[in-house]
């Protein structure tokens, strides 16, 4: 009877114990992205203003505004997503719904894997080598989208897949044994159940893009550029600039390094609340 | 060999295998049209894979091969000329558990008129009204059809996926245990309206449930697997009344008493 007390109570503080210690580390995740963002607005909230946001950047980049870098943030990321969607979302619907399995299958998933360790700075080097000069698309937003893309496609092609394999192996029976064939389940049924999942993963892979600098470095972005008329035309983009700003300005300024971090940020979380939104009324609607 | 009445299938040495493994081999049997054959026997005995072999579904499981001859109505149904989709619309399939699509009542029952090419606004609307009163749904449902299927309970949503079933206007209607998974209102449910439907179509539903199989059906078919080095097999069939009174195995008279399985 005491035995079995102790066991009782035992067990309770382990309960406690361990309650505790996952609730710390959530608190500690909290509070880092809080102060991040606190402190991002600290910084850079006094810097935003109507005429940093939409004006060209004068004296050396020190004053005025960061529109061109805004403007090619928003082009690369276009283009990365024109690029890699398709074919991240192809690849995963083959790897999920056609691959036989077998040895061909598991190259192409531990390729995939081993695409998604490749530092970024080494998709630069590719993409230098490749886009930029052997295809001689030149330092510009074409090459930057391309090589943007390489590096998001992991990330889209195992949430593409991961979100199809979420979907019910009742479903794709009951669609097959009223005659539709292969394509048409995975249309009318497979893909409309597993949609918020692929979308959810599209815009973190493509809002992770948007954020980089290594393989923008040598592939598309430029320190001193106009607008771009064509998508060959090199770009300001912002992690760049900020970069550029923060290590080598020709005189120090905080102001336009914080308010571009603050800029790139708050465009990012925009959209993932966009996305996730988004997505929760796509689980919630009745009917697709 | 070649029977008259649409949706009676003949079935000469049909054998199923899996890769390099035999799952079933030697069937021979006939399934009689507008009437209720029930496959019985304890877990592994081929009886699902068996089903499979009548609309050709375990093409789709990868790496099958499927011996012997299965023969609708005197055609070949693993000949190259048999057409999958048109096979599938006269050989309707119900599932264990209720699987309806998530999308509403309404495009459930037309999903397989619509992969069969149907359009007109119309003909849907009718072949969703008769559907839905064929698996004795329509009442509960009728003044919801654009309600999400997902909204209704097992029952109802096992009602619709028969439905949902005879909405291509089937010969023959495959049941894997439809009841399994539901409560004793939803399984009479299901009994009855196997009881309505077979005077239309042909019923052959795998039970594991021996008072269900000897209440609604006309025939039963006993299968086993006795040894895992063995491929599963057909040990006899015969009218229900007759399998369940006086067997003419020892084996089905062991497992229907209750002595295996």
């Amino acid at each position: 009877m005491s035995a079995s007390k102790a066991r009782v109570r035992r067990a309770r503080l382990v309960e406690a114990l361990m309650k505790g210690v996952t609730g710390a580390a959530a608190a500690v995740v909290a509070a880092s992205a809080a102060g991040l963002l606190a402190y991002l607005l600290y910084r850079g909230g006094p810097s935003i203003s109507w005429e940093f946001l939409t004006g060209m950047p004068h004296t050396f980049m020190t004053e005025g505004g960061i529109w061109p870098a805004i403007v090619g943030t928003f082009w690369l990321t276009v283009g990365t997503a024109v690029f890699a969607l398709p074919v991240g979302i192809a690849a995963g619907i083959y790897l999920s719904e056609y691959a036989p399995r077998g040895r061909g299958t598991r190259l192409v998933r531990l390729s995939i894997a081993n695409m998604a360790g490749v530092p970024s700075i080494v998709y630069g080097l590719f993409g230098l080598a490749l886009f930029v000069i052997l295809f001689g698309f030149r330092v510009s937003i074409l090459s930057g989208a391309l090589t943007l893309a390489c590096l998001t496609l992991p990330v889209i092609i195992t949430s593409t897949e991961e979100a199809l394999r979420q979907v019910p192996q009742d479903l794709r029976q009951a669609a097959l044994a009223l005659g539709a064939t292969r394509w048409r389940t995975i249309r009318t049924v497979v893909l409309p159940a597993a949609a918020p999942g692929i979308v959810t993963g599209g815009i973190l892979g493509l809002s992770r893009a948007a954020g980089e600098t290594a393989p923008v470095l040598f592939t598309a972005a430029f320190f001193l550029a106009p607008l771009p008329h064509s998508p060959f035309d090199k770009v300001m983009v912002l992690p760049y600039h900020i970069y550029i700003m923060a290590t080598q300005p020709v005189k120090p300024a905080p102001h336009v390094v914080w308010g571009a971090a603050l800029v790139l940020v708050a465009g990012i979380t925009v959209v993932n609340i966009a996305a996730a939104t988004w997505r929760a009324r796509a689980r919630r609607k009745v009917t697709w | 060999m070649v029977s008259i009445n649409p949706g009676s299938f003949e079935l000469e040495d049909v054998s199923v295998t899996y890769g390099t493994e035999t799952a079933l081999a030697g069937v021979s049997m006939s399934i009689d049209a507008q009437a209720v054959t029930a496959l019985i026997g304890p877990s592994g005995c081929g009886k699902s894979t068996l089903l499979r072999c009548l609309n050709r579904m375990n093409d789709e499981l990868g790496n099958v091969t499927v011996g012997g001859k299965v023969l609708l109505d005197g055609e070949n149904v693993n000949s190259r000329d048999m057409d999958p989709v048109e096979l599938r619309s006269r050989v309707g399939q119900v599932f264990q558990r209720p699987n309806p699509f998530p999308m509403s009542i309404y495009d459930n029952v037309t999903y397989g008129p619509r992969t069969l090419g149907i359009r007109a606004k119309a003909e849907l609307d009718a072949v969703v009204e008769e559907s839905l009163r064929r698996a004795a749904i329509w009442d509960e449902v009728k003044a919801h059809l654009k309600k999400h299927a997902f909204e209704l309970s097992g029952g109802q949503q096992q009602r619709l996926c028969v439905a949902r079933a005879l909405a291509t206007k089937p010969e023959v209607l495959l049941m894997d245990e439809p009841a399994s998974a539901l409560d004793p209102i939803s399984t009479q449910l299901i009994e009855d309206t196997i009881a309505e439907l077979k005077s239309e179509v042909t019923i052959v539903i795998v039970t594991h449930n021996m008072q269900q199989a000897a209440r609604i059906s006309d025939r039963t078919a006993f299968m086993l697997r006795e040894s895992m080095d063995r491929p599963a097999g057909l040990v006899e069939i015969g009218n229900t009344r007759q399998m369940f009174t006086t067997p003419h195995d020892k084996r089905t008279e062991a497992y229907i008493t209750g002595r295996f399985g």
